[in-house]
Formats: C-alpha cells, structure tokens, sequence
C-alpha cells in the first residue's frame, strides 16, 4: 500500500488506485470524474481530477465526497491550484488530495490553497518532504489555510 | 516609500531560508535541473551563456539610498562591479555564483529587499510611472496600489505555476509612462462621471513574439475590489491559458481566441464568489498604503523667484542649460524639478551602472531628493525631488562623474536588452549595435532636432528591449547562423499605442547606422514644422522609408 501525508503525518492510504477502464469501480477505489458521474449513489464517494478537468460538475454533489483527487501529472503545470481553491470555497470539506509528480518544494502552496493530503510519485522520502509543509508562517494573501489576508491581520 | 514591519520581514527571511535550502539540495542532487529550474526562476535566477543571471526586484522603481549602497556592495562582492539596470525597473547581475546566490538574498533582506518572483511564469514584479507622486499631471499617485498588489502578488499560492509569466502596470497620470497597454494586465487610474477616482482595468498586452495591445475588461473598478478582481482575471488564465505552447500561453492569446467579451463573462463569473469577500480592500489599508507615499517635506518656495535664479544660471552655462532642458522636467510643487540621469553615455552598455556610480547616486540622492531614487523602465534613473537652486551643484556632480549626458528622450537614449553577449536566447549582438548608431549620431544639435525618438533593440524575438514599441525598433534575427536586424518603424507604448511595422527584408551589422540614417533623412525631409517622427510616419505611411532605405547607392 502506497504511503502519503495526510494532516501532516504520513500514512499508508486506505484506497484503491483509480481504474479508468474497469466499469463498475469498488466503493473504496477513486473514480474517474465519468465514473463517478455514473455513480448512484455518491455518497463516500472518491473522485479524481486531471488538468483540463474543471470542478464544476461536482458542485452539487460535494457533501457527498469523501475524497477528492486532484492529479498533477507535471508539476509546473499550475491548474490544480485553482481547482483546489475552488471547491474548497465553495464549501467542500472532505479529503483534497494532490497525487502525481508534484514537488516537495510545492507543498506549502498546494496546503495554502486546501490540499490536506499529499501523494507523492517518489514516496521514498516523505519524512523529509514534510519539513517543506513549514517553510513559511507569515503569509500576505487570503488563502484557504488563512482566509484573512495579512491587512486584516496586521497589528 | 514602503517600509517593512515584522511581517513582511518575517515573509522575506523565511524565503531566503528556504531558497538557500532548496540550493543546497540542488547542489547535492537532490533536486533536479528541471525541478530547479522554476525554482530559481521564481527567485530571480537564469543560468545564462557566461555566469547565472540574478535579478533583484525593485517595487515599482523605487530604491533608498542605503538599498543602493547595499547594491553597490554586493556588486562588488559577488560580482563585478557594476550592475544593469532592466526594462522592467528592476536591477541584474550578471556574472553572480550559484552557491554564492541564498548570501546575496540574504544581504539584500537585510533592506527590505528580495529576487521573488523577477523570473519564472509567475506574477512579476509591478511597474509604474518614474514621475509618480511628482508628475504635474497626475490624477493620483499609483504607488499604493503598486505596493497593493506586490504584497497580494508575493508567494501567491495559486498563481505560482502559470501558464507563462504574468506582468501588471499601473498609471496614475494623464500621459502613460508605464506602458500599461502592453502588460498582460494594466491599471489605470480614471475618474467616473461623478468624479471618483477607480480604476480602469486592461488585460491581454504584451510584447513577445505576438505582441498585443491590451482590451478593456473594466472601465471603472471602485478600488476596494482591486484584489477580488485580479484574483478572478488570473483564475480564469491559470484555468484556461494555453499549456501545450509556450508560445501561445500567454494571457493576451486567451484573450484573443475567446474574444474580449466572453473573457470579460468568464472573469465575472469567478468574481461572483469572490466579490465583497475577505480580500476586499478596506478603507485602513488604502489609506496605510498611502501613508508610506506621502508627500516628504517639501519647502515652501516662491516658484517664480526659483524660475529665474536658474534662469540666470542658464545663460552663464549654456551647456548646463541644455541639460536642463534635456533631463529636468516640472513637478507638481513648485520650486521643485525631476531629474533624469542617463545611464546612455556612448561607449557603455545601455542602463549599465558601476558600484562608484550607485554610491554616488546615494550620496546625491541624500543631499538633493529626500534618500530616494527611481529606475525607468527606458533603463535610466530619477531623482525625483530636486530643488531648482540646488540643480546647478548636483549637475557639476552628474557631469564628473558622466551622469549627466543630455540625451532623455531622443534617438541615442537607446532601449537595448543585453543580448548575444550575455544572453543565450539572443539571435544576436544587440549592444554593438547601440554603441554604432549612438557613434554614428554624436552630433547633439541633429538629435535634437529630430525631437524626442525612441529607438529600442532587442537581441531576439522575445522583445526584452521593446523593439515593437519604439518609434524605430530593431530586432535581431538569425539568418542561416548569420546575425541580421529587421528594422520596424511606428511602434508607440503611450495611450494611443501601436505596433511597429517591419520595414522589410533585414539588414547586415554594419549597414544599420547607414539605414537608421536614410530613415531619418526621411523624416527630416517629409516633416512639416515641428511635426514628430511618429505623427509623419503616421501621415505619410511606411513606403517612402522603404524606398530610401533600400535604395541602391550610385
Ligand atoms: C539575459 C537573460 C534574459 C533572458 C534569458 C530573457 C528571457 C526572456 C524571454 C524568454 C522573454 C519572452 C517571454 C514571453 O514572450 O512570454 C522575455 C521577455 C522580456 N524580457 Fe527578458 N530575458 C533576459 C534579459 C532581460 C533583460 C536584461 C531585460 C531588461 C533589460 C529583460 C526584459 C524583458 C521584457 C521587458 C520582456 C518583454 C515582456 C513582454 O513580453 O511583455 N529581459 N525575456
Ligand atoms: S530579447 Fe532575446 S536576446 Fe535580448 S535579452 Fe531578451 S531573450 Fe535575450
């Protein structure tokens, strides 16, 4: 079983790996987003995201998700920040993954904008990985760690 | 200017900390070059033909004497010298070690001053007018709203990872000096009908390869909601900029395939969950922004009685009165004028300045304008607050130490990027080619009546020295692994921006002065009275400076 940060500790994960080919994806297993459109019942559902894939279509159902994916299969490509952002200001409480080929350096921001959990291709060093989660502790801009921006904080 | 307290301190040290670290992995291979690469790009660093390049933002132009001696230092110590100033206000090194790059950021926090976000396709650092807060015709200073959006912009979490880089212009006057229309985003401040001031807003220009002059998005923003909207402008690019070509990702390419309208809807929409929420201005951090730009203290002098004491220092110092003409220019309170310092004396390389020069200007700007000083983006430096009885004693200064060349504005206060000598992009040579045309027009009295010209050279496609915007551009091109130039006429960064137009097949290194010189023969000939280059070109078109500029010599 794979192994990722999760509210900065590392654990192993409880979910199986997304098939995008199999039909009838396991009530533990990450769906594809046509998946888990497909789905009846959606709740406890687990549901991932690839770049080009806005999270729009799963805002009526967000109460219902348990975990959300959402995919970075190269690391300067930024769009994941945003989905992020989005569905976490637009009341999604469950678990927000990031997976794929992110880079340590990246956490901070990937947390700022409301992933709580991190996989990483390379898991080997994960426990170094997790010092980069506290390189910063001022930050200027409202984010999802900190909804008020610095102006409204400074003393 | 501004002026950090614990916080931002706090955000400046944990990010040399962590750039250091991030060094220190790389360098022990922990981090590959294509992880590192947008690192230290975010960070101001290229690694270029010669040595790394590190860029060192300077907010909106504005550096304090003690930032410049600062400068001066670190140039001595970890560099050469002499650094140069960029297009964009900020200030290079161009010859600094890797290793040696975390104790630079490190001496540079020290005054208040950082490399975030000068590189990598991220929101860079924010430009304005060098006559802000002193310009006679301004509407209102946009320093605050510089200084704004440098602090919302710093270590944006969601917009690290653009699709290409991202640049913002603010101006504040009735002449644009900042080239807003040709920045992915550009900031006006207008009155509305009722006459409060807001801001315009303008995205999808730049320069580049496909360079593009900005839209209209919003005609009149109430300035609270500066944060919100920016923020959903950029949502929308993160989201839908195009990733597959670095060529076509930048925002003005979103903005021209979805049409500005349906951009505009698009931006609207991501503003309905932002507008009115957290990061809404309020009024106490307007007016905190505006607290750190507040006037200095100024005296109050008899304007006409200043006018002419320099009126009689002009006629004993014709060469001193020229220079008063040429560099100096009027400020709002009276008493007062704005200086410019040319950084384009023929034979140095175009916004390039020693450490002697940068303490020296410490020095000046101590004893005439208040401890500060401004870059411009034409690669030149302001004081901004001269008093008028003391222009005399600070010009002998500028002239000893070859600061005073009285060029501001005109064709040899050339625009050029450092190109094929320093840059590994360049097609080629750019610097040779402002040294050639700036030997070639020596002669001040023909400059100056060709009035105010600018000529701008880039070294490639990219367009670092604004080729496309300068009245007369040169852009360096390879032709079958040979340097050539095409040469484009009729660009213009003002309110009523264009671009310029190529001229034609391109020409060999040392043709160009000859043809610069036909192109100018050309507009002297055509021009009716005090008519600018622009205007005859506009009015005559570009085929009477093609004719002669590619006429065979008999
Ligand atoms: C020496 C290393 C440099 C490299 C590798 C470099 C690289 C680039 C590249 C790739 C672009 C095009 C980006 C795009 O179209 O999206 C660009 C544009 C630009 N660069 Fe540079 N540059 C360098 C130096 C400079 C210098 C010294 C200046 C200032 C004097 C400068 C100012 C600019 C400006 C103003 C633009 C145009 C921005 C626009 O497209 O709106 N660059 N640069
Ligand atoms: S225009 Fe080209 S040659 Fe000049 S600095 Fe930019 S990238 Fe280099």
């Amino acid at each position: 079983m794979r192994r990722l940060i999760k509210h900065g500790s590392i654990i192993v994960d409880r979910w199986q790996e997304i098939d995008p080919d199999c039909s009838a994806p396991a009530h533990d297993q990450i769906c594809s987003l046509g998946q888990w459109q497909a789905l009846t019942d959606k709740t406890g559902s687990a549901v991932q995201l690839e770049p080009g894939q806005e999270p729009a279509p799963l805002y009526s159902a967000l109460e219902d998700i348990q975990l959300l994916v959402i995919h970075f299969p190269i690391f300067t490509d930024g769009r994941g920040f945003s989905y992020a952002r989005e569905v976490r200001e637009r009341g999604y409480q469950g678990e927000l993954r990031a997976s794929g080929h992110f880079i340590r350096d990246q956490l901070t921001y990937l947390q700022r904008c409301g992933f709580d959990a991190f996989q990483m291709a390379d898991d080997s060093s994960l426990e170094a990985a997790l010092t980069s989660l506290r390189d910063f502790t001022e930050h200027y801009q409202a984010a999802i760690d900190q909804p008020l921006p610095l102006f409204r904080r400074r003393s | 200017m501004y002026v950090y307290d614990q916080h931002d301190q706090t955000i400046i040290d944990e990010r040399v900390a962590q750039f250091r670290d991030q060094t220190m992995r790389f360098m022990a291979g922990e981090i590959s070059d294509g992880e590192f690469l947008p690192l230290r790009l975010q960070n101001g660093l290229y690694l270029q033909r010669l040595a790394p390049m590190l860029r060192i933002a300077v907010p909106y132009g504005l550096l304090s004497s003690r930032q410049l001696r600062k400068l001066a230092s670190i140039s001595r110590t970890y560099d050469k010298g002499y650094v140069h100033i960029s297009t964009r206000q900020n200030v290079q090194l161009n010859w600094p070690m890797l290793e040696e790059v975390p104790d630079i950021l490190a001496e540079l926090s020290t005054v208040q001053m950082h490399a975030i976000q000068t590189s990598g396709n991220c929101i860079r650092n924010t430009t304005t007018d060098q006559f802000a807060g002193v310009a006679s015709d301004e509407l209102e200073d946009p320093r605050p709203y510089c200084e704004i959006i440098r602090q919302w912009s710093t270590l944006h979490p969601e917009f690290a990872f653009l699709p290409r880089k991202f640049k913002i212009a603010v101006c504040g006057s009735a002449q644009d000096r900042a080239a807003i229309h040709y920045h992915d985003i550009g900031i006006e401040l207008v009155s509305n009908d009722g006459g409060e001031i807001g801001l315009k807003i303008l995205v999808g220009g730049g320069l580049g390869r496909t360079p593009a002059i900005g839209s209209v998005i919003c005609e009149w923003l109430n300035k609270k909601h500066l944060l919100t909207y920016l923020e959903s402008i950029l949502r929308v690019y993160n989201q839908h900029g195009r990733r597959d070509n670095k060529y076509k990702a930048r925002i003005k390419i979103l903005v021209k395939a979805m049409g500005i309208d349906a951009f505009r809807q698009a931006v609207a929409q991501q503003w309905t969950a932002l507008k009115d929420g957290p990061s809404t201005l309020t009024e106490e951090e307007i007016i905190r922004a505006q607290s750190f730009f507040s006037d200095p203290s100024y005296l109050t002098i008899d304007g006409a009685l200043a006018a002419s004491d320099l009126e009689r220092d002009r006629v004993r110092d014709p060469i001193f009165a020229n220079w008063i003409t040429r560099n100096t220019q009027s400020h709002r309170i009276p008493g007062y004028r704005a200086v410019t310092l040319s950084l384009k004396a023929t034979g140095f390389a175009p916004g390039d300045i020693t450490a002697e020069q940068l303490e020296l200007l410490a020095e000046l700007a101590d004893l005439y304008s208040f401890g500060e000083i401004r870059s411009t983006h034409q690669q030149n430096i302001v004081l901004g607050d001269v008093q008028i009885s003391t222009l005399y004693a600070l010009w002998q200064r500028l002239q000893a130490a070859g600061l005073a060349t009285p060029n501001i504005g005109y064709l040899t206060d050339i625009i050029c990027c450092p190109g094929g000598d320093y840059c590994s992009l360049a097609n080629a040579k750019s610097l040779p080619i402002a040294e050639a045309i700036q030997t070639r027009f020596e002669n001040l009295d023909y400059v100056y009546d060709l009035g105010p010209l600018e000529l701008n050279i880039s070294g490639c496609m990219n367009a670092c020295g604004h080729h496309h915007v300068g009245q007369i551009g040169i852009l360096g091109v390879d032709k079958k692994g040979q340097e050539f130039y095409q040469i484009c006429l009729g660009g213009n960064q003002a309110k009523d921006a264009s671009i310029g137009k190529i001229l034609g097949p391109s020409f060999k290194q040392q043709d160009v002065p000859e043809v610069i010189d036909r192109i100018l023969s050309t507009y002297v000939s055509l021009r009716q009275e005090d008519e600018p280059f622009l205007d005859t070109y506009r009015r005559v078109g570009i085929d009477p400076f093609k004719e002669r500029a590619y006429a065979q010599a008999d």
